[in-house]
């Protein structure tokens, strides 16, 4: 039981940290119909800017502070990456779905090639408050603390977009947009805005990811938002692209297969078993779970 | 092209709102449009008519931005052919699109609160010509009847002041009762502000169109007053390969 319990709150946590990589990849996608492979450089820039941020703070403030600050550093570099790279790099190539694709790709890839260029291919460890690294005895079970952060951030921000979504004018466009966004520029509406915005909503979320990622791998390393942005990907197509509620179903799930099987299989096959899950929802629910209600 | 004909109902005397000057579209390796040219007066309803696939919406989508077009296009004399299409809309165009193209998944009250963000269902237009919609106005558009979503599409557009109404085949796949409905609300939109009308329906043309413009082929080829295009059996034939005698009432 204790295990059981363990799993459940291990599985949670990690489909926490994807729902927070995916929310903005699937808003992007759904909005503006990009699918951004630089979502992934967007994770990785968050992670270095926590952990330069944290470095660069005076060592004696409390590490808790110094983390808040670099998460708070984090979301606006990737406010900021992202609304630039949707200017800049996105906006001449809308409605040229290869090219984006290419741009993004190639983002991808020079960003994590000028991380290893600056900081080395190596990982490097980053600081944690002590309580983050400890764990809280619940139902018989030890379960690590950080779980629980992850959690609550992705419950915040599920929760904070939520309301984005169903009580702005931003949010209403932003759902119109996902259903019929010619439709919505024929009413007089610049949705070139709303993609910039949107895309910098992406970035910060991605940014948050990679900031919290680093803490859960107690490390920051080049390729890790590469990695996250696979299982963002697959949370993403599983739970409907541009559905926020279908992506936090979606991420759970994720989460608990993966951390189940891992248990009650054999180790590695928890990713095995994330693959198959996605084939069976393709196989069974061919539009995903949700379709692309936001 | 016919002969034009003089309008006997109508008739433009005021500077037209809308002017069309050699617009062609392509797309890929197709010519839609071959140099159209026409105008929309300024007030009453010009009704755009042909046979299928003569380029009437596309002729709609070329005036709102939404197919790629050369030549000329003046809204109030002013070139509009370069402009986005929110910007064309704010200029004062408002586009009822073919198939009505709600958003499903929004309520009737946000599919209105998009255009009108402080009054949606509350504005007084709405509870004047669509009383429908301000008790409907927390459902989904999705769930509504086509009728209804046809009237949501009409109210979207008549929540800003536009000096001109494009309106798409409104009464497509409507039961005969809902069309006079749809017609009824154009007729009465149509006394405060022009519109350019694509319809197949050709008593639902000759009981609210001033002035009809026939596509064909991607080209003009009649102008002139509706009443009198549909008195002319064999014109009409000609132009649409339909007669007014087979077609049901509006």
């Amino acid at each position: 039981m204790s295990d059981l319990v363990l799993l459940i709150v291990t599985g949670l946590g990690l489909g926490a940290l994807y729902f927070i990589a995916a929310s903005g990849l699937s808003l992007i996608y759904g909005l503006m119909g990009v699918l951004n492979f630089a979502h992934g450089a967007f994770i990785t820039a968050g992670a270095y800017a926590a952990w330069l941020t944290m470095g660069a703070l005076p060592a004696g403030w409390p590490v808790v502070l110094r983390l808040l600050v670099g998460v708070l550093v984090a979301v606006c570099v990737g406010a900021v990456v992202g609304r630039v790279v949707e200017v800049v790099l996105i906006r001449p190539l809308y409605r040229h779905h290869i090219q984006q694709v290419l741009v993004t790709v190639g983002l991808s890839l020079a960003g994590v090639a000028a991380a290893q260029g600056i900081w080395g291919s190596d990982p490097r460890a980053v600081e944690s408050p002590a309580w983050i690294g400890g764990t809280t005895d619940m139902l018989g079970a030890r379960l690590p603390d950080d779980r629980f952060v992850y959690v609550l951030v992705a419950g915040v921000l599920f929760v904070g977009l939520l309301a984005l979504l169903h009580l702005t004018r931003l949010g209403l466009v932003i759902r119109a947009g996902v259903e019929n966004r010619t439709m919505v520029e024929a009413l007089g509406i610049d949705v070139h805005r709303t993609f910039t915005v949107v895309f910098a909503l992406g970035g910060a979320a991605a940014a948050l990811a990679g900031a919290l990622y680093s803490q859960y791998a107690g490390a920051v390393s080049p390729a890790q938002g590469g990695s996250l942005l696979i299982y963002a990907f697959i949370v993403v197509v599983i739970g409907g692209m541009g559905s926020l509620t279908g992506t936090a179903v979606a991420a759970v799930a994720v989460g608990l297969v993966q951390q189940l099987a891992n248990y009650y299989a054999a180790t590695g096959v928890g990713d095995l078993s994330v693959v198959l899950l996605l084939a069976l929802v393709l196989l069974l629910r061919p539009t995903s779970l949700k379709g692309a209600t936001a | 092209m016919t002969a034009q004909q003089p309008e006997s109902r109508g008739a433009a005397v005021s500077a037209p709102v809308l002017e069309l000057d050699d617009v062609h579209v392509r797309y890929g390796g197709s010519h839609i449009l071959q140099g159209v040219s026409f105008e929309v007066a300024a007030t009453g309803v010009t009704a755009l008519l042909g046979r299928n696939g003569v380029g009437k919406t596309t002729t709609l989508k070329a005036i709102i931005g939404l197919a790629p077009r050369s030549g000329r296009i003046m809204l109030r004399g002013s070139e509009i052919q370069t402009m986005a299409t929110s910007r064309i809309v704010r200029s004062g165009i408002g586009y009822v699109p073919e198939d009505r193209e709600v958003f499903g998944g929004l309520t009737v009250d946000e599919n209105l609160r998009l255009v009108a963000p402080d009054q949606g269902a509350d504005a007084p237009v709405v509870g004047r010509l669509f009383p429908d919609l301000v008790t409907r106005r927390g459902q989904r558009a999705g769930t509504l009847s086509g009728g209804q979503q046809q009237m949501v599409s009409l109210a979207r557009v008549l929540l800003r002041e536009n000096a001109l109404l494009l309106v798409d085949e409104p009464t497509k796949g409507l039961a005969p009762k809902l069309v006079t409905e749809v017609a009824d609300v154009l007729a009465e939109v149509a006394r405060t502000r022009p519109v350019l009308l694509v319809e197949q329906n050709l008593p639902l043309v000759r009981r609210i169109a001033d002035r009809v413009v026939v596509l064909d082929a991607g080209a003009v080829v009649h102008r002139g007053a509706a009443a009198d295009l549909v008195a002319d059996v064999d014109l009409t034939r000609e132009l649409l390969g339909v007669s007014m005698r087979r077609e049901g009432a509006a």
